[in-house]
């Protein structure tokens, strides 16, 4: 039957997905059985039964037994479905307390993924093989719905509403993430991916982020974009403006920023460079500049990845 | 009591009075007619035309899926935004103008008062009201179109139907207005059956095919409120900007769901009960054999109607409603399914040891128990929690109801219209044609959505424009299929409309049915029958001919 399952079902992506398929098997049985049945009788009846002239048909208006007969056994049948789907579907909508939680967030048309460090990435997310994870679903517009067809799990991103759903990887590859919930235009294009790797592989992966933003990293004009989405992702743009505006107890605006002199609280100063920069970032506290709190919270420990910090270098630059 | 027509009535008779087409002249006669057989073949001519109309942007919606880029020849037939507008119209179209008015008020209205034995159905002016409400619902829906199209879906989900541009308002007030109709034939149905039934003919003397439609009835009058309040609601919401569905204004998407599928499931048997009710009549008198269990026929169809109710929360497993809901409307779905089951077994064991002719009404309803019976047996894998998670939104979805809806419902219209196409137009259809024009549509019927099956449970989600390329041969099998399921519908046309140009040669009982309506003469004249008709046998019993009392 493997054979058959394989034509019928995506890739069994986790061992819920695994208990899906088999009682999905089933129902499949009970489908052909009775659909067999059925035509069998009408083919038999309808070659048996051939119209004849002269022939008078016997007056039968009911029979008990057979009536109760086929109104309690198909009622059994079905209430044992009911339990049986309702158990996989309790699986998929209790997750476990030590699932990794990630929050999923769609909106027309692209689906936008936050790990629990703060890290945000669109489309494209890796997590490890064998670990459950959690998946917090909203949506910042319309509806959209998360699926994930390897999986076999699948819920609607409502918004300001939040659900999860849950499942444990049990393979290593590539899992589409479809929307199945009417969006509008490009609905069908709000695909993602979701790769599923060993833990080493994953955590290199989280640690320097993705491949593509190698990609960005190549030209000025992608290191000032990966720089400007590391800016609204980190939060940075909760305390310092971009358009010269001074914020509210925030920070100094980064505009004209790169190659400014700063006088720092403490005394001294700094041309804003790069060092300047990486330094503030990682200690924030060490040279406060003049005017302002020490209240910038520490991104050091990894928080900016090196790619990142290379992108927000290149988004200074440009604003001048 | 006189007995009038006996086993004379299968042949016709040499002399003929004028028919209801005959009694008046001229297009006014028409618009202005209370006769219920001349409304009946009225909402049969717009029924058809949107039946047309829906199956055209059908064909084109495949034909455009036949590539996963949408190009034909090298040039694109239409973007994401029109491939949305054009699946909305043909769901709305389908649903709201053809399915639901298909068989109660084109064929309801033409047979339920003869198979009662009366003269008219109980408010015959409502009746035409309500054909007249349909028109302009109809219209509506149509201009919607030509005003901005409407992109949302037919199922109008918040907060898109709130926001996106175009004539969604419009739209709206359209299916509001049909509804109202569909109340209307509704309300008159049930006086009719219980206040016109003719003398001799209890509850359970009835055809079932006025159980069905009665059932069918009840839920029209109970449900259709409902998406008419949903309607205003969401004009309302989008005119003034109040917050009953839009999470931004404070409204709750969810909300909207429970509202519209409160409404649209038991409106899925508004759709499939008259269908069932067509089936009733036709095995038993192409059988010539009594119904096999006619009271649990009749209780099942309004169980149905009634369980029918508590089962709208099915249609949102995995959209927001919580887990013990779903748990209890799993369960309740799955009761549902009960008395489908019994019908069919019912129709089955009335064919045993019938005296069985395959002309092409039963070719239709032998399609329509296999059909039928794949539609609802996938059902199983839907009302199934976990299976449905996976299945929700997805081709799968449109398989199964395409094959409850068409396979279910057209084709038993289909069949009924062929069934009752000599009374109504007083010839016979060509059965060789017809019998092949049958196979055709059950043969390209299958190829079409039998593959929608597999592309669901793939992982093919539904309304999408672009698909993955592992997914295209059977999108292109599935348009193929389309092909022959189109070919098949207009040879049917033809067919029936090649009939017209003949001479009126329809004896007054062709199939040696045991209901009254064959009792009198094809195409019956204007007053149905000539005095006050006394049933006295059951619908279904052939010991006896057809006969007919007269008070």
């Amino acid at each position: 039957m493997e054979w058959l399952r394989s034509l019928l079902l995506p890739v069994q992506g986790s061992q819920h997905a695994q208990r899906v398929d088999t009682l999905f098997m089933a129902i499949l049985g009970l489908n052909v059985f009775f659909f067999l049945l059925i035509a069998f009788l009408a083919f038999y009846c309808v070659v048996r039964f051939k119209r004849k002239p002269g022939v008078v048909t016997p007056y039968i208006t009911h029979n008990l037994a057979l009536e109760l007969i086929w109104s309690v056994i198909p009622t059994f049948i079905v209430i044992g479905i009911f339990f049986w789907g309702a158990a996989g579907f309790l699986d998929y909508r209790i997750p476990p307390d030590n699932a990794m939680e990630i929050s999923v967030t769609g909106r027309k048309w692209s689906w936008a993924f936050e790990y629990p460090d703060g890290s945000k990435f669109v489309n494209q997310i890796h997590i490890p093989v064998g670990k459950p994870v959690k998946f917090t679903i909203t949506s910042d517009d319309v509806l959209h719905d998360f699926y994930v067809p390897g999986m076999r799990v699948k819920h609607d991103a409502i918004p300001q509403r939040y659900d999860a759903v849950w499942f444990t990887p049990m393979i290593a590859g590539n899992f589409n993430v479809a929307c199945t919930q009417y969006c509008g235009k490009d609905h069908s294009k709000m695909a993602g991916m979701i790769t599923i790797e060993d833990q080493a592989s994953y955590e290199k992966w989280l640690l320097e982020g993705p491949p593509e933003w190698d990609e960005l990293l190549k030209t000025e004009a992608g290191a000032v974009q990966l720089g400007k989405q590391t800016y609204e992702n980190k939060g940075c743009n909760s305390c310092h403006s971009v358009d010269g505006s001074k914020v509210q107890n925030g920070g100094p605006t980064w505009k004209g920023m790169w190659g400014r002199s700063e006088k720092f609280e403490d005394g001294g100063g700094v041309v804003v460079d790069e060092a300047y920069v990486r330094e503030s970032v990682n200690e924030p506290a060490k040279h406060v500049v003049q005017g302002y709190q020490n209240i910038m919270p520490s991104f050091g420990g990894g928080l900016i990845r090196d790619k990142e910090m290379k992108g927000l270098l290149a988004y200074m630059r440009s604003l001048k | 009591m006189a007995t009038l027509s006996s086993s004379l009535s299968t042949t016709s008779g040499g002399h003929r009075e004028v028919d209801y087409i005959n009694a008046k002249k001229g297009i006014w006669s028409w618009m202005t007619t209370i006769d219920h057989k001349r409304i009946g073949v009225m909402y049969l001519f717009f029924v058809l035309l949107s039946f047309l109309i829906g199956g055209l942007l059908a064909l084109v919606l495949r034909l455009s899926l036949f590539s996963p880029d949408h190009k034909i020849a090298g040039s694109v037939i239409f973007d994401a935004e029109t491939y949305n507008r054009i699946f909305t119209l043909h769901g709305a179209i389908m649903v709201f103008m053809f399915i639901i008015p298909s068989i109660p008020a084109a064929l309801g209205n033409f047979v339920l008062p003869l198979m009662l034995g009366a003269k008219d159905v109980a408010f015959p002016r409502l009746n035409l009201l309500s054909f007249y409400v349909y028109l302009l619902g109809a219209v509506m829906a149509v201009s919607s179109i030509v005003l901005g199209a409407v992109d949302t879906g037919w199922t109008f989900y918040t907060p898109y139907s709130a926001t996106t541009n175009g004539a969604v308002s419009l739209m709206a007030m359209a299916v509001f207005t049909l509804g109202f109709s569909s109340i209307f034939t509704g309300m008159n149905f049930i006086a009719t059956v219980h206040k016109l039934r003719a003398p001799g003919m209890g509850w359970f003397d009835m055809p079932l095919f006025v159980w069905g439609v009665y059932a069918t009835a009840l839920i029209q009058v109970l449900a259709t409120p409902v998406i008419g309040i949903t309607m205003v609601l969401l004009v309302i919401e989008r005119a003034w900007h109040i917050g009953i569905f839009d999470a931004t204004l404070g409204g709750d998407p969810v909300l909207f769901q429970h509202f519209f599928w409160f409404y649209s499931h038991p409106a899925v048997y508004i759709m499939i009960l008259p269908g069932m009710a067509i089936i009733s009549e036709i095995i038993p008198t192409f059988s010539q054999k009594t119904m096999f269990g006619y009271r649990a026929i009749a209780f099942s169809s309004v169980a149905i109607a009634l369980i029918g109710f508590l089962v709208w929360g099915h249609h949102m497993f995995p959209n927001g409603e919580s887990t013990l809901s779903a748990l209890i409307f799993s369960f309740i779905t799955f009761l549902v399914a009960i008395p489908s089951g019994i019908k069919v077994f019912n129709w089955l064991a009335t064919m045993w040891r019938g005296n069985i002719a395959l002309n092409a009404p039963m070719l239709y309803a032998i399609s329509f128990l296999l059909l039928f019976g794949i539609g609802g047996l996938t059902g199983i894998f839907l009302g199934a929690l976990s299976t449905d998670v996976h299945l929700h939104d997805t081709y799968f979805v449109v398989a199964h109801f395409h094959y409850v809806m068409m396979g279910g419902t057209v084709i038993a219209f289909i069949g009924g219209l062929h069934y009752w196409w000599p009374k109504i137009s007083g010839r016979m259809y060509d059965e060789t044609s017809a019998r092949i024009a049958c196979v055709l549509i059950f043969i390209g019927f299958n190829v079409t959505f039998g593959s929608q099956f597999i592309l669901g449970s793939r992982g093919m989600p539904r309304r999408y424009y672009n698909y993955l390329p592992e997914f295209q041969h059977l999108h292109q099998m599935s348009t193929v299929g389309s092909w022959i399921l189109g070919a098949g519908l207009f040879l049917t046309l033809a067919c029936l409309l090649a009939s017209l140009r003949g001479p009126k040669n329809a004896p007054d009982n062709p199939w040696g049915a045991r209901t009254l309506e064959w009792s009198i003469q094809s195409p019956p004249i204007e007053h149905n029958f000539h005095g006050q008709p006394v049933a006295l046998h059951g619908p279904y019993d052939y010991r006896t001919p057809l006969e007919v009392g007269e008070a």
